[in-house]
């Protein structure tokens, strides 16, 4: 069961609630190994490495290998978290994380950092815009975007005992806490984060719920009652609770900070078009555009991803109901 | 090596390349000329190197042999039929709707096979990664890999190359069939390894050039590499196809497939006589 945060609190980075997790994991669980690919910096990797020197395998500039490497480890036992940025753990891991990883059934927790706009500055080559359409197809693959440290915590958690291939979708920056420390989230399960009437916001990721939050307000300034859900899992994804939601409110936009190809946009309206209840939806996401160097807040204007936008497309789904 | 050893693992050469030829003539399809090259090489792991046991696959104290070349199947899911992991008849099964034995091999299919392979590159990184995991849990059981000559012009070969000594693994033995030749052509007029042994070297292995065809030398190659205080290379000098003169070093004998076949009856019965020769 997840429990809300009442109050403003401002986050740790959720990288820092990943490393933290995964050293208190390592203490309790022997098998517990970090790999990394020369970025271990960026996600605190030398905070485990004081801890575990032997357990921490930077294995240099090798995104294949990373992954390859990783389900070989996993074969003999272990459990091995890789990370390296999104943008590499998708696009130069792909046919790795299929074969050695996916199809061979082998125990391995990928983690892709500085996802989307996140990676700001470091310009389009880095910008991870297609990471979960590229591991969404893959099969029994689960994809988690935890939202706050809280669910990066239990994520985190559940990755290493439960056997399989998991994708940890990992933003940098923390927003604001969501979620109590002590919550219970499940996977394939969403989260209401504000209820509301009139329209659905389904969102994904620290960046855009809080875009998505900003936008609820906005919008209850004009009088309209949105509903704001965190899909936390992308896969499997909570088929149960977009039905039900675009039945209450019969309108629903998307807020991710991806590619509106291929992500949650396109997961959730494949979702609303099998389960034959069509509504008005409208997906905000990187348009069909590369990234290029920018603040992340500034790209977010440039890509349409600003509370504003996310108001005006809840207003026009809303005007697009019969 | 004992007269007696090197004349068992010749005659278990020998019944791998039957079975081998018996099982994609009879399907009709398969990877014939790599998986003849490796022959001489699995029947050393099998024969005379490797700990396992055949009623219990998943043994931990086992050595593990990642065949990075996965569409050789047919040669090692014949060594594992011989040694009694799943019955000879199954054999006939290969690439049959449901079989345990894809044209590539399978960890999850197959009793004996421990890692997944087929797309060239990875399995020796997994293998790799196997390497480790013993050696951070503190096991001696070694890891072998089979990579081919055409695969190693895979990048992620080289990432390993520089990878596994760095990382001071030591139960790590990769052998190259350097069968010369890759699916399109000879692999020097495509992409020459060039001095592969010595590539092997300066990336910090401890690297032998041995006739891949000769399974003392083998055998003396992979008790050299134990012995070393650095992860094995062994460049094994094959040729492709070996056994079948009619098909050795010719183009288009990586993957047979229907009138390909023609005269693998003689070959085969050839074999047998051979074989029941060395008795």
């Amino acid at each position: 069961m997840i429990k809300l945060v009442k109050e403003k609190i401002k986050d740790i980075e959720l990288t820092k609630a990943y490393s933290e997790q995964l050293i208190a994991l390592a203490k309790e669980n022997a098998m517990i190994v970090d790999l990394e690919a020369d970025v271990g910096n960026c996600i605190f990797g030398p905070e485990f490495q004081k801890v575990f020197p032997e357990r921490y395998l930077d294995l240099g500039i090798c995104e294949q290998s990373l992954s390859s490497i990783s389900a070989g480890i996993s074969a003999v036992g272990m459990i091995p978290f890789c990370h390296t940025f999104a943008v590499f753990a998708s696009r130069r891991m792909c046919d790795q994380n299929y074969i050695s990883c996916a199809y061979a059934k082998n125990n391995v927790k990928i983690v892709g950092s500085a996802p989307g706009i996140s990676s700001g500055e470091n310009g389009g080559t880095h910008h991870a815009n297609e990471d979960i359409a590229l591991m969404r197809p893959i099969t029994d693959i689960t994809i988690m975007e935890p939202a706050d440290s809280a669910a990066m915590r239990w994520a985190v958690r559940k990755a290493a005992a439960t056997f399989g291939v998991f994708y940890i979708r990992a933003e940098r920056y923390g927003q604001e806490k969501l979620y109590e420390d002590d919550s219970e989230f499940e996977i394939g399960k969403a989260n209401v984060l504000r209820e509301g009437n009139d329209v659905t916001i389904i969102a994904e990721g620290n960046l855009m719920i809080k875009a998505s939050l900003d936008a609820a307000e906005i919008l209850a300034g004009k009088g309209v009652s949105a509903c704001v859900i965190d899909i936390f899992t992308i896969k499997p994804i909570d088929a149960e609770m977009i039905v039900k939601s675009a039945k209450e409110t019969g309108a629903i936009v998307t807020v991710e900070n991806h590619s509106i190809t291929g992500g949650l946009g396109s997961a959730v309206a494949e979702v609303l078009c099998e389960s034959f209840c069509g509504v008005p939806m409208k997906r905000i996401g990187i348009p069909n555009r590369f990234g290029e160097v920018a603040q992340p807040e500034e790209l977010q204007k440039v890509m349409h991803m600003t509370p504003e936008d996310i108001t005006e497309a809840a207003m026009s789904v809303i005007a697009g109901k019969k | 090596m004992e007269a007696n050893t090197l004349n068992e693992l010749k005659k278990f050469a020998l019944d791998i390349r039957i079975e081998t030829l018996n099982m994609i003539s009879k399907h009709g399809f398969g990877h014939m000329g790599g998986s003849l090259s490796v022959a001489d090489a699995i029947a050393v792991l099998y024969g005379n190197q490797m700990k396992y046991d055949p009623q219990n696959p998943k043994w931990d104290g086992r050595d593990y042999l990642v065949l990075s070349k996965g569409h050789c199947g047919p040669a090692l899911y014949s060594a594992l039929a011989i040694k009694g992991f799943f019955p000879r008849e199954e054999l006939l099964t290969i690439n049959k709707l449901g079989t345990r034995l894809p044209s590539h091999v399978d960890k999850n299919l197959t009793p004996g096979i421990d890692m997944t392979a087929g797309s060239l590159g990875q399995g020796v990184s997994c293998a790799l990664g196997m390497a480790l995991g013993l050696k951070l849990q503190n096991k001696p059981n070694m890891v072998y890999a089979i990579i081919g000559d055409g695969e190693a012009q895979e990048g992620q070969v080289w990432e390993t190359m520089l990878i596994a000594p760095n990382k001071g693994v030591k139960n790590f033995i990769v052998m190259l069939d350097n069968n010369k030749q890759q699916l399109d052509e000879f692999t020097n007029h495509i992409s020459s390894l060039g001095d592969v042994r010595q590539k092997a070297e300066d990336f910090g292995w401890y690297a032998l050039t041995v006739n891949g065809h000769d399974p003392n030398a083998i055998d003396e190659a992979i008790e050299k590499c134990k012995a070393a205080d650095k992860p094995g290379f062994i460049n094994m000098e094959t040729v492709k196809g070996k056994g079948w003169q009619a098909k050795e070093c010719v183009l288009n004998n990586h993957a047979l497939r229907g009138p390909a076949f023609a005269g693998v009856d003689e070959v085969i019965e050839n074999f047998r006589k051979e074989l029941a020769a060395m008795q």
